[in-house]
């Protein structure tokens, strides 16, 4: 059985969602959508619905709402301005905010916690920077321990740290 | 002389310096200066980390908007990725005054303020717009003279109502660039259109199996077009071909737009970091 939850079109519009609202189920978002195409359980305008009439298990739960790449084929076909990609955007927020997150992803959201970057330097990378004549490290957070220590309380803030880790 | 604060990312500078290298050379030749944005975070990625928390993505993204406006420079970048979050954040933050106080709140706790005006330009729209087909033109010491498959790649154009670059389904821009320096377009005037190269929203980090899918469809419409290189304007997708090939009967040399302009304006084939990529590249 379906359940709908009403608060949830709310919550939705909260996390820069609201655009479902303007779905007519067309369909045309689906039909372009190159994930479907490669046949992958993600079918954009099955989540516009969801979101739509607040059936918060079938929008945000498995696997479907993960096989986007975020390409925007989609939005540039709607003909109803509904701005797919932020749905599933709000959509995977309000997923992760559940405890709802992937191993890789997480090891993702690790690294930029734990280097300011989503990749980790190494001595290969080193030592082509070092021949191209470039620095070691590039010159960013990674390079300084006070504008990492910025950066930190810029996650701190926003409680990513504890999203991720917790 | 035009100068921006140059946003190096994460994969450029982290898996394929030569793709930094060579876009400080090349814009050096063209008289572009660029100022390194020192102490800037990952964009941050909008598959992942936009993904996990948009708030967390929007004070990330401002803090390297204010880092450049502090520099008094609008942002320039490489990647298609960094684009994207940076472009979209710096959109948001200028249309949403709530929005920007709120991130702002988060800045002064780190000694920054931002009011909302950076710009953020791509290294290909930089060339096209405001270095311009014909100093280029003038600028080329060797024709890279390749029959080379454009690689647009998403968040370059699209969406396209923000971006306002060129037509996201025909566009021109990149197979412009690729002619203005001896190239010819492979897929210019093909039917086949290729679609993104799968790395991008999480899928190549969790789902790589049907990121490769994505790749693979590319790659036919680059092989029937008898493309011998594939020219790229986004690491991660470079990243996405270059070792996307390993072991799947394709070997189509992976070359960052960068790197095609470094070989035409006569830069020495190791300074163009290739030894770091997968896919072998001959010149």
């Amino acid at each position: 059985m379906k359940k709908v939850v009403s608060e949830f079109t709310e919550e939705l519009a909260a996390n820069g969602g609201s655009s479902a609202e303007l779905c007519f189920q067309c369909g045309t978002c689906t039909l372009k959508c190159p994930s479907a195409r490669m046949m992958t359980s993600l079918r954009p305008a099955n989540l516009m619905r969801a979101s739509l009439l607040g059936l918060k298990d079938e929008a945000i739960n498995g696997d479907a709402l993960w096989q986007c790449t975020t390409c925007y084929t989609c939005v540039e076909w709607c003909p109803c301005n509904v701005q797919v990609v932020d749905v599933i955007t709000a959509l995977r927020n309000m997923a992760v905010a559940n405890g709802d997150l992937y191993e890789n992803h997480k090891k993702v959201a690790q690294s930029l916690i734990k280097n300011g970057h989503t990749v980790e330097n190494n001595d290969k990378i080193k030592g082509l920077r070092k021949n191209l004549g470039l620095s070691e490290n590039p010159e960013t957070v990674m390079d300084n321990a006070a504008a990492k220590a910025d950066f930190d309380k810029v996650l701190n803030l926003t409680k990513f740290t504890e999203l991720v880790n917790e | 002389m035009k100068k921006y604060a140059f946003f190096l990312g994460c994969i450029a500078p982290l898996r394929y310096p030569g793709i930094e290298k060579s876009t400080r050379e090349v814009f050096k030749a063209l008289g572009v200066e660029l100022v390194d944005l020192k102490d800037a975070n990952c964009c941050p990625a909008p598959g992942v980390i936009k993904s996990f928390s948009k708030a967390t993505w929007l004070a990330a993204a401002a803090r390297n908007l204010a880092l450049a406006e502090k520099a008094g420079l609008d942002i320039v970048t490489v990647c298609n990725g960094c684009y994207g979050s940076l472009f979209d954040a710096a959109h948001e933050l200028h249309e949403n005054k709530e929005m920007l106080e709120e991130v702002n709140k988060i800045l002064a706790e780190i000694g920054l303020k931002y009011s909302g005006e950076t710009k953020v330009r791509h290294f290909a729209e930089v060339l096209y717009k405001e270095v311009g087909i014909e100093k280029i033109k003038k600028a080329v010491k060797k024709p890279a003279e390749y029959n080379v498959a454009a690689f647009y790649g998403c968040h370059f154009l699209k969406p396209s109502k923000l971006k306002q670059l060129d037509d996201s389904e025909n566009p021109k821009i990149l197979d412009e660039l690729i002619e203005a320096v001896g190239a010819k377009s492979a897929l210019r005037k093909q039917k086949a259109k290729t679609i993104c190269c799968g790395a991008g929203g999480g899928l190549r980090s969790q789902f790589g199996e049907t990121a490769l899918k994505f790749t693979k469809t590319n790659l036919e419409i680059m092989k029937n077009a008898s493309a011998e290189m594939i020219v790229d304007v986004c690491p991660f997708c470079h990243l996405q071909f270059d070792a996307g090939q390993k072991d799947s009967g394709f070997a189509i040399p992976v070359l960052h737009l960068s790197q095609l302009y470094g070989i035409a304006m006569g830069m020495d084939s190791k300074d163009l970091g290739i030894n770091a990529h997968i896919t072998p590249v001959k010149l």
